[in-house]
């Protein structure tokens, strides 16, 4: 790497309907309800975030650059972002929703722009769980990938990352630069003080359209219908132990 | 005819039970051409594995030293090269396959749908968002999608297949900038918790590492795999790959025994395919009383004891 450019960590993140939300499906349909819904960034995201400031702060970098795509009134969450302690931000406005590869590309050009030695994202966005733009940018940028990571060690120029398998803990190394998909046991994201909000309102935040990024943002997946899930019907409540290994057995499960 | 490439998920010489979930899958666009590429090192029996699964066409198989773990990083270019003639591609959704799958969709420039959990036709799949608090239908419009098959979703396809297999060497270089470390595994005597047909599992009122012996006490003599609460693994009673709920294992037994769970969404989310759910748990307002089919209010480490005393007595 030039050791002239700045070692910059690229961090992703989307804004979502809060965890804490009990989404409800509309009745006709067409989507959940989204009206009136708090807002949050994306939980894996905000390890993300996290993961990127402690590296700053441990000296393995130099800034942390937050960009998100998404409408225009998502700035609030990039200036949470800032107040978490990140440098700076960009906004990608796109006003309908993207799909992961446009995603991936615009993070691509991004990542092109900046130069970053890390781009860290959260595994997964929890409205559409689809899991796929880290590896997607990954791809596109020709770098290496290390998903769903629990653990992250440093050198100048490669990651070792422990990633939570199927298996146990797999451990990857990595060359730098690479992107790093974030687990919920990385880290534990910061709360945000009060002077630190106050302080990110005069952070630099640069606003991008997407039609300057280049990417089109072609619709290729179409939702047709949008259902609750079947419910699971309330069962049986047994007294004591006896009649619980009762009705064990008489279903033959034991 | 649809043309369906299905990539095999194997580790130490055995093939994972979600390939075959995966050509069952697969075998709903009936008259379609099954195809599986197992990619694994020299001298795998994996290949002759795959071959025996019902409904596959044709394994391909990709010899090379660098198979000898799964590396998406590795993996995916060559997959694009062998993908060109097929309208599918599909693996499972499993961390191997969550790994590997999008990648696999961007050297494509191809759509990905993930977690399919109902396919209802080559372009059109039912999957889950909101951890599954919502079911989409999705229509895809794309000359090849790719996939991801929520295993839970669907039964093993039969054995008793003899596809050929055929040797292939994809040209694509393969990258050096990922290499393999290590994998610690859990691991041990008990079944794997994925594909297990009981699973116990232990949540935070366990409250300490050394009382999940309960847990695993119980289910050796059920023959069952041992699952965690979210909270139970934070809490460091037990390791992160023992997690079933939305961002652990979602699976599908036919009996689950959460004790101790109160019952968090994002774990109803991991098991609300289960047939038989059974929940002990001293709070009787817990939420997993409302999905549970038999519930049992009180202490734990009084009735789960009881429970193993009843059911060694009733094999003597």
């Amino acid at each position: 790497m030039n050791s002239s450019q700045p070692r910059r960590i690229l961090v992703a993140i989307k804004r979502v309907v809060d965890y804490n939300v009990r989404i409800r499906v509309k009745p006709d349909g067409s989507g959940v309800v989204l009206d009136g819904v708090k807002l949050s960034i994306n939980p894996f995201d905000a390890i993300a975030i996290e993961e990127a400031l402690r590296i700053k702060e441990r000296g393995q970098a130099d800034e942390v650059v937050i960009a998100t795509i998404g409408p225009a009134d998502c700035q609030a969450t990039l200036r949470n972002a800032l107040a978490m302690g990140a440098q700076r931000a960009i906004h990608v406005v796109a006003d309908s929703p993207l799909e992961p590869l446009d995603n991936a590309r615009v993070l691509l050009k991004l990542a092109e722009r900046e130069l970053p030695f890390l781009v860290i994202l959260g595994k997964q966005a929890i409205d559409d769980d689809n899991n796929q733009t880290g590896q997607m940018l990954a791809a596109l940028w020709n770098r290496p990938q290390a998903t769903f990571a629990s653990k992250l060690e440093l050198t100048d120029t490669s990651a070792k990352v422990t990633r939570e398998v199927d298996a146990g803990l797999e451990t990857l190394d990595v060359d730098l630069p690479a992107v790093i998909t974030t687990d919920l046991r990385l880290n534990e994201p910061r709360f945000v003080k009060l002077p630190e909000i106050m302080k990110a309102k005069t952070k630099p935040l640069a606003t991008l359209p997407l039609s300057e990024i280049g990417v089109a943002g072609t619709v290729r997946m179409k939702v047709q219908k949008t259902e609750p899930p079947p419910g699971r019907q309330r069962g049986i409540m047994v007294k004591d132990t006896a009649e619980l290994f009762a009705e064990l057995s008489k279903r033959g499960l034991v | 005819m649809k043309k369906i490439l299905v990539i095999a998920e194997h580790a130490g010489g055995k093939l994972n039970a979600s390939t075959s979930k995966v050509v069952k899958a697969a075998s709903a666009l009936a008259g379609s051409e099954i195809a599986v590429a197992v990619f694994a090192a020299p001298g795998s029996p994996v290949a002759a594995q795959a071959a025996q699964i019902a409904g596959v066409t044709r394994v391909i198989e990709v010899a090379n030293a660098v198979h000898e773990h799964a590396l998406a990083a590795a993996i995916a270019p060559q997959i694009a090269e062998l993908a060109s003639s097929y309208s599918h591609v599909f693996g499972p959704s499993t961390t191997f396959g969550k790994d590997l799958m999008p990648r696999v969709a961007a050297l494509l420039d191809a759509p990905q749908v993930s977690d399919v959990m109902a396919i209802e036709s080559a372009t059109r799949f039912r999957r889950p968002i909101y951890a599954g608090n919502a079911i989409t239908t999705v229509e895809v419009s794309a000359e090849r999608i790719v996939a991801t098959i929520r295993i839970a979703s669907f039964e093993a396809a039969g054995t008793g297949g003899s596809a050929a297999v055929e040797a292939a060497s994809p040209t694509v270089a393969v990258p050096t900038h990922t290499r393999f470390v290590s994998l610690a595994a859990a691991g041990g005597d008990r079944p794997d918790l994925q594909s297990a047909n009981k699973v116990i599992s232990g949540g935070r009122a366990l409250a300490s590492s050394d009382a999940f012996k309960l847990i695993y006490s119980l289910a050796d003599k059920l023959g069952a795999a041992v699952g965690a609460s979210r909270a139970a693994v934070d809490a460091g009673y037990v390791p992160s790959d023992m997690q079933v709920g939305q961002t652990g294992k979602i699976i599908a037994p036919e009996l689950y025994v959460a004790i101790g769970i109160s019952g968090a969404i994002q774990h109803l989310t991991g098991i609300k395919d289960a047939r038989t759910i059974v929940a002990i748990n001293k709070d009787g307002e817990a939420p997993i009383f409302e999905v549970a089919d038999i519930g049992i209010v009180g202490d734990l480490f009084t009735i789960v004891p009881e429970l193993e005393k009843l059911i060694d007595a009733s094999r003597k």
